[in-house]
C-alpha cells in the first residue's frame, strides 16, 4: 500500500514536472553543473595527484636520494681564466654512511654524465650512470634480458655496460643489443643486460630536485647506461671540463652526483635522514649537497591533494548552494501557481503532511534527476581530458557518491520550505484563489 | 479506516447524522468581533435532501465551511455521524472530509493535470485504498455518472456538465455519510443544469444525504426541506 503512494506520487511528480519541460530543466540546470564540475575536477585532481604519487613513489618511498649539487659562493669567483673546484659527494661519505649507520639496508652511490653514445652509425644521448651491482635495489628498473653488473665487472673496472629499452629502441631498432658493443666517447662498452626505462611517465618528467627534465623529444637524453661505478672513473675521470661563454674555462671535480641510502622500514627513514645530514654537515664544509626524501614529497603530495580537495569541495558546495536556492525559488513560484489544486486536495481529505510529501517529491525527483545527469556528464569529461589531453584521471567513487549524496540533500534541504508553505495554506482560501 | 472517537453520541437510527447546537463562529477584523454565525441550530436526518439558501452575506458560504470541516467554529457543538467534529485537529478534520463528507464545487475544481479516473481517485488516494481497488472503484462510480467512455480525458476536454458529473462521482467514492454540494448549477447553462438535478434526485432515491446550497430554485423545487439562513441565523429547521 505504501509502494502504492510512493509510486503513484512519484508519477505525480514526473507528471508536474514534465508538464513544464522547459521550467524543469533550467531548473535542474544549477545541479547538473554543481554535481558534473565536482566530479569533473576531483577526478582530473586526483588523476594529477596520482600521477605524481606513483612518480614519488618510483622514487622509492625508503630511499633517502643524496644529491650533489654546485655551491653558489664559487659561482661568484669567476670571470678567471681557469678556475678548479671541489665539491659534492666523495666516496668518503658512502663509506662513511655504510660504516656508522646500521639503518642503512643498502647505500648506493652513482655518477651521472651526459654523453653520447654511437652503435654503427647512429647516436643518441644519452645519461650514463656509473653505480653499483646493487643499483637495481633502490631503483625500479626491471631486468629484461641478460645481466646487470656484477661485483666481478667492478673489481675489475670492465667496459660493459646495461643499457635500457628506449635506448635499445633507437640504437639497436631490431637488432639484438646482447654482446655488441655502444661506443661512447673513444670507448667501447659491451651490452650485456638490457632493462626497463627508469621513468615511465607520459611526458617524461622526473621530480628529483623539483626541476623537470624532459626526456625524449626535444629533452636531453633518450635513457640511461649503467656502466660499473669503477670503470666509470677509470675511463672518465673526475674532472670535468666546462666553457663559460664569455671567457675562459672553469674545471670542476666531482665524486658522486648521487648517493642513494635505503633503510629498511619507513618509519626510520625520517630518524635515519637526520643522522645523514649530521654526518654531511660535519664533513662537507660547502653548501654542496641536496637531499631528497621521497616519503616527504609524498606525504607533501598528499596534503597538497587534501588542500586542493577541499577547496574544490567549497566551490563546489557555492556552485550546488546556489542551484539549491534556484530550485527553492522555483518550488515557491510552483506552489503559488497550484494554490488551488493544493486547497482541492486539502478539501478531499489529504493532510498536510500528504501536501508536504507531494511536493517535496517533486523537488526531490528534479534534484536527484540533475544528480544523475550530472554524474553522467562529469564522468564524461575527464574522459575527454584523458583522451585528448593526455592527462590522467580518476573518477572515484567517492566523489560519485558524494555528488549524488549532496544533490539528494539539497533538494530535501531547500524543497522542505515550499512544500511547508504548500501544506499550510487556508483551504478555504486556496480554493477561492485565481 | 474509520475513525472512532471516544466522544461520540449515543449513535442509532433516529439520531440525526448532522447535528449543529449553538453554532457560532466569528471573525475580528482588528478589535471589533463580525459575527458570522450566531447561535445556529441545525438538524439533517440521514438520507434526507435539503436546499440551504439565502442572501449574500447572509454566512451561507461560512456555514457551508462548517459543515464541510474546512473551518472550526468559534463555539457551540457540531456532531457529524455521532462524532464532535468541533473538537477534532488538523489532521483529524482532514481524515473526517476525506471519508465523511463528499464535495461538489460551483467551479467544479478538478485538478486539470489529472484525467478523468485519475480525478475520481484522489480522495481514495488519501485513505490508503490499493491501486486496484482504486480503479476499480473509479470506473464503476464513472460508469454510473455516464462518463464510462472518457476515462482517458482531462477536464479541460470536457464540457462543464460532464466535469461536474466527473466531481460528484469523486464525491461519491469514499460512500460519505453527507453529500456537501455549493451552487452545484451555478456555472452550467440549463439543460446541463437539468442533468445534474436529474443525478442528485437519483442520488436522494439511493438514500444518500444531500445537503446543497443553492439560487437554483429547481432545486429548492427538488428538495425534501429547504433551511433559510438569514443575517447568520437560521430561519426555518
Amino acid at each position: 500500500m505504501f509502494v502504492f503512494r510512493l509510486k503513484r506520487t512519484a508519477k505525480l511528480g514526473i507528471k508536474s514536472l514534465w508538464m513544464h519541460k522547459l521550467r524543469s530543466t533550467l531548473t535542474t540546470l544549477g545541479i547538473i553543473f554543481g554535481v558534473s564540475s565536482v566530479i569533473a575536477m576531483l577526478a582530473i585532481g586526483e588523476g594529477a595527484s596520482r600521477a605524481t604519487q606513483e612518480q614519488i613513489a618510483r622514487l622509492g618511498s625508503r630511499n633517502i636520494i643524496i644529491k650533489t649539487v654546485s655551491p653558489p659562493e664559487d659561482k661568484e669567483v669567476s670571470g678567471q681564466n681557469q678556475s678548479m673546484r671541489e665539491y659534492g659527494l666523495t666516496y668518503l661519505d658512502a663509506e662513511r654512511f655504510r660504516d656508522s649507520m646500521p639503518n642503512a639496508e643498502v647505500v648506493v652511490p652513482s655518477r651521472r654524465l651526459p654523453q653520447q653514445a654511437w652503435y654503427r652509425n647512429r647516436k643518441v644521448a644519452v645519461e650514463v650512470i656509473g653505480t653499483v651491482p646493487w643499483y637495481p635495489e633502490i631503483s625500479p628498473i626491471q631486468l629484461k634480458s641478460g645481466r646487470f653488473l656484477s661485483s666481478i665487472d667492478m673489481h675489475h673496472k670492465q667496459a660493459v655496460c646495461v643499457i635500457d629499452e628506449n635506448i635499445v629502441k633507437e640504437l639497436f631498432v631490431l637488432d639484438d643489443p646482447l654482446s655488441q658493443n655502444v661506443k661512447i666517447q673513444s670507448d667501447y662498452y659491451r651490452v650485456i643486460g638490457v632493462v626497463s626505462p627508469e621513468d615511465l611517465g607520459p611526458a617524461g618528467k622526473s621530480l628529483e630536485n623539483g626541476q623537470t627534465k624532459p626526456k625524449g623529444q626535444g629533452g636531453a637524453n633518450i635513457g640511461s647506461i649503467y656502466v660499473p661505478l669503477t670503470t666509470v672513473k677509470n675511463r672518465f675521470g673526475e674532472t670535468s671540463i666546462q666553457y663559460s661563454g664569455s671567457s675562459g674555462r672553469s674545471m670542476e671535480r666531482v665524486e658522486l652526483q648521487e648517493i642513494t641510502v635505503k633503510v629498511g622500514a619507513m618509519n626510520e627513514v625520517l630518524p635515519t635522514r637526520d643522522i645523514l645530514e649530521t654526518l654531511l654537515n660535519r664533513f662537507h664544509k660547502k653548501d654542496d649537497y641536496h637531499v631528497v626524501v621521497p616519503l616527504e614529497l609524498l606525504k607533501q603530495a598528499k596534503q597538497t591533494q587534501r588542500i586542493f580537495s577541499i577547496v574544490l569541495g567549497s566551490i563546489a558546495a557555492i556552485s550546488l548552494l546556489v542551484g539549491g536556492i534556484g530550485i527553492m525559488n522555483i518550488m515557491l513560484a510552483t506552489v503559488s501557481e497550484r494554490t488551488r489544486e493544493i486547497g482541492i486536495r486539502r478539501a478531499l481529505g489529504a493532510r498536510k503532511r500528504d501536501i508536504v510529501l507531494q511536493f517535496l517529491s517533486e523537488t526531490l525527483l528534479l534534484t536527484l534527476l540533475g544528480g544523475i545527469l550530472g554524474m553522467s556528464l562529469g564522468s564524461l569529461v575527464p574522459f575527454l581530458v584523458t583522451h585528448f589531453g593526455h592527462m590522467p584521471t580518476v573518477i572515484t567513487g567517492g566523489s560519485l557518491f558524494l555528488a549524488f549524496g549532496i544533490s539528494g540533500m539539497v533538494g530535501v534541504i531547500f524543497g522542505l520550505y515550499p512544500a511547508y508553505r504548500a501544506a499550510n495554506m487556508d483551504p478555504i482560501q486556496s480554493l477561492r484563489h485565481e | 479506516m474509520i475513525y472512532h472517537n471516544d466522544k461520540a453520541m449515543n449513535f442509532n437510527a433516529d439520531t440525526p447524522i448532522l447535528l449543529m447546537e449553538r453554532l457560532c463562529k466569528s471573525y475580528m477584523l482588528g478589535t471589533v468581533e463580525l459575527k458570522v454565525l450566531r447561535e445556529v441550530a441545525l438538524s439533517i436526518n440521514s438520507g434526507e435532501y435539503v436546499a440551504i439558501m439565502g442572501p449574500s452575506g447572509s454566512g451561507k458560504s461560512t456555514l457551508l465551511n462548517m459543515i464541510g470541516c474546512l473551518d472550526r467554529p468559534t463555539s457551540g457543538d457540531y456532531w457529524l455521524g455521532g462524532q464532535n467534529v468541533a473538537l477534532l485537529d488538523d489532521d483529524e478534520l482532514s481524515l473526517i472530509r476525506g471519508s465523511r463528507i463528499g464535495f461538489i464545487f460551483q467551479s467544479f475544481n478538478l485538478i486539470n493535470q489529472l484525467n478523468v479516473i485519475e480525478n475520481i481517485e484522489v480522495p481514495m488516494y488519501y485513505q490508503g485504498y490499493s491501486e486496484h481497488q482504486s480503479a476499480q472503484r473509479a470506473r464503476e462510480l464513472a460508469t454510473m455518472v455516464g462518463l464510462g467512455e472518457r476515462l482517458g480525458h482531462r477536464p479541460s476536454e470536457l464540457s462543464g456538465g460532464q466535469q461536474q458529473r466527473v466531481a460528484i462521482a469523486r464525491a461519491l467514492v469514499n460512500d460519505p455519510l453527507i453529500i456537501l454540494a455549493d451552487e452545484p448549477t451555478g456555472n452550467l447553462d440549463s439543460e446541463s443544469g437539468t442533468e445534474i438535478l436529474k443525478i442528485l434526485m437519483d442520488l436522494h432515491r439511493q438514500g444518500k444525504t444531500l445537503i446543497v446550497v443553492t439560487h437554483d430554485e429547481r432545486i429548492a423545487e427538488s428538495a425534501e426541506r429547504i433551511v433559510e439562513i438569514f443575517d447568520g441565523q437560521i430561519r426555518h429547521r
